[in-house]
C-alpha cells in the first residue's frame, strides 16, 4: 500500500551535518535523567535549533559593529535555499 | 574613532555577563572561533567574552564567504555554540547573535558600558532559567496508517485506489488539525512555569530533519527549578494521536530571550504569526 504523500519532506541531512538529534520526544523525557545543566555538555544539537537561536536569537548589538546586523540578514536570505527558515509569503523579520 | 591602521585582528563577542563571577577565568584551554584563545574584555561590572580573530576571514567579506558556505557556517555557530555553553554553565550570560565582531577591545568597552543598564536588567531576567524548545510536527504518513478503511473485498483497484486517496487526504486534514491544537495547548500547559514565550518560524528545507511537517517551533524561559514540570507537564502531549509528534530540545542558553522583550507580557521579539 502507498503511504507516501507528496507533502513528505525528506529527512535528508546536508553533508557534514550530524545527524543525531538532540530534540527527544515528550514521552521519552522521564528516562533522561536529571534535567540539570549537566545535560549540556557534550551534546550535539541539530543545526537547524542552533541556527534558529544564533541567527534570529542572541543579544543584537548595533553601534560600532563591523559587520552589521544587516549584513547577517542579508548573508542569511542568501541561505534562504538551503535553510528555508522563511515561509515564502511573509518576510524575514530579521 | 580610535586609529584601527594596523591591526591584524578584531574582536569577536560570544557572550555578555557579570564580573567577578567565573566568565572572569576566560575558561584557559578552550578556543573561540578561528582558534583563538578566549578572552575577557570588562567594563564596570560587565565582562564580555571574546577572541581575538584575523582581520581576512573575520572582517564583512570574510564572515560573509563563512556564513554562505554550510560547512564553514555550522562549524563557526557550533565554535560559538560551544563557547556560549562553556560560560552559560558557571554563570549567567547574555549570548550574542551569531558573528557579533568589533573591531577592537575600546569598542567593546564602549558598547558594555554603553548599554549597561539593560545588559543588567536583561542578566537578572535570564538568572537561574534556561531555554526549552518545543517544536510540534505534523506527520499525515503515520496518520494515515490507522486511518486506513476497511478494505472491501470486492472493490476494483480503481475505487480502492480512490478510496486511499480520499482517506489520505482526510488523515493529511486531521493531522495538520490536531498538530495545531496540540501546538495551542502548549502554552496553556506551561502557563505558571514560564517566564516568556518565542516563536521561531516553522523548520523547513534540508536542514529540518524531523519526520513530518515542522508547525510549530518556539522557545519556552524556564526557571531552572521548573525544568522538570515543565518536562512533565508536556509529558504525553500528541501521544494517542497518530500524525502529530511533539518534541522538546534543550536546556539551551537563554539565545531566543537575549533581547528586551518588545511586548509587556513577555512575548516574543520574533513572534510572529504561525
Amino acid at each position: 500500500m502507498n503511504g507516501e504523500l507528496s507533502t513528505a519532506l525528506p529527512s535528508v541531512g546536508f553533508a557534514g551535518t550530524p545527524t543525531r538529534n538532540s530534540g527527544a520526544p515528550v514521552g521519552d523525557s522521564r528516562d533522561s535523567g536529571d534535567d540539570s545543566i549537566e545535560s549540556l555538555a557534550g551534546r550535539q544539537v541539530a543545526l537547524i535549533d542552533l541556527l534558529d537561536r544564533l541567527l534570529t536569537g542572541g543579544a543584537v548589538l548595533t553601534g560600532d559593529l563591523v559587520l552589521s546586523v544587516a549584513d547577517v540578514d542579508l548573508v542569511h536570505i542568501n541561505l534562504r535555499a538551503v535553510i528555508r527558515s522563511i515561509t515564502p509569503d511573509e518576510p524575514a523579520p530579521w | 574613532m580610535t586609529s584601527d591602521a594596523g591591526t591584524s585582528s578584531m574582536v569577536y563577542v560570544y557572550a555578555v555577563g557579570r564580573a567577578g563571577t567565573p566568565l572572569d577565568g576566560a575558561f584557559p584551554g578552550r578556543t573561540g572561533v578561528g582558534d583563538g584563545p578566549l578572552r575577557t574584555v570588562r567594563a564596570g561590572a560587565l565582562v564580555a567574552l571574546v577572541s581575538s580573530v584575523p582581520n581576512d576571514s573575520f572582517g564583512a567579506d570574510g564572515l560573509k564567504a563563512q556564513m554562505e558556505d554550510l560547512t564553514r557556517l555550522e562549524v563557526l555557530a557550533r565554535t560559538h555554540h560551544a563557547v556560549v555553553e562553556a560560560a552559560y554553565e558557571s554563570a549567567t550570560v547574555l549570548p550574542m547573535r551569531l558573528a557579533t565582531v568589533y573591531l577592537d577591545d575600546a569598542r567593546v568597552t564602549a558598547m558594555l558600558a554603553e548599554r549597561e543598564e539593560e545588559f543588567r536588567d536583561l542578566l537578572s531576567r535570564l538568572e537561574d532559567h534556561v531555554e526549552l524548545g518545543v517544536k510540534v510536527y505534523a506527520d499525515p504518513r503515520e496518520a494515515v496508517v490507522t486511518a486506513e478503511p476497511e478494505e472491501e473485498p470486492a472493490m476494483s483497484p480503481g475505487r480502492a485506489y480512490l478510496r486511499q486517496r480520499r482517506a489520505q487526504r482526510r488523515s493529511h486534514r486531521d493531522s495538520y488539525a490536531a498538530a495545531g491544537a496540540i501546538a495551542a495547548e502548549i502554552p496553556v500547559r506551561v502557563a505558571g512555569l514560564v517566564g516568556g514565550r518565542v516563536a521561531h518560524r516553522p523548520q523547513q528545507g534540508d536542514l529540518a530533519q524531523g519526520a513530518g511537517e515542522n508547525i510549530a517551533n518556539e522557545a519556552y524561559l524556564v526557571p531552572a527549578a521548573h525544568v522538570a514540570d515543565f518536562r512533565g507537564a508536556l509529558t504525553g502531549l500528541g501521544e494517542g494521536t497518530p500524525g502529530v509528534r511533539v518534541e522538546i530540545t534543550g536546556p539551551w542558553a537563554p539565545y531566543s530571550f537575549a533581547t528586551p522583550p518588545q511586548a509587556p507580557e513577555g512575548e516574543g521579539t520574533d513572534g510572529g504569526p504561525r
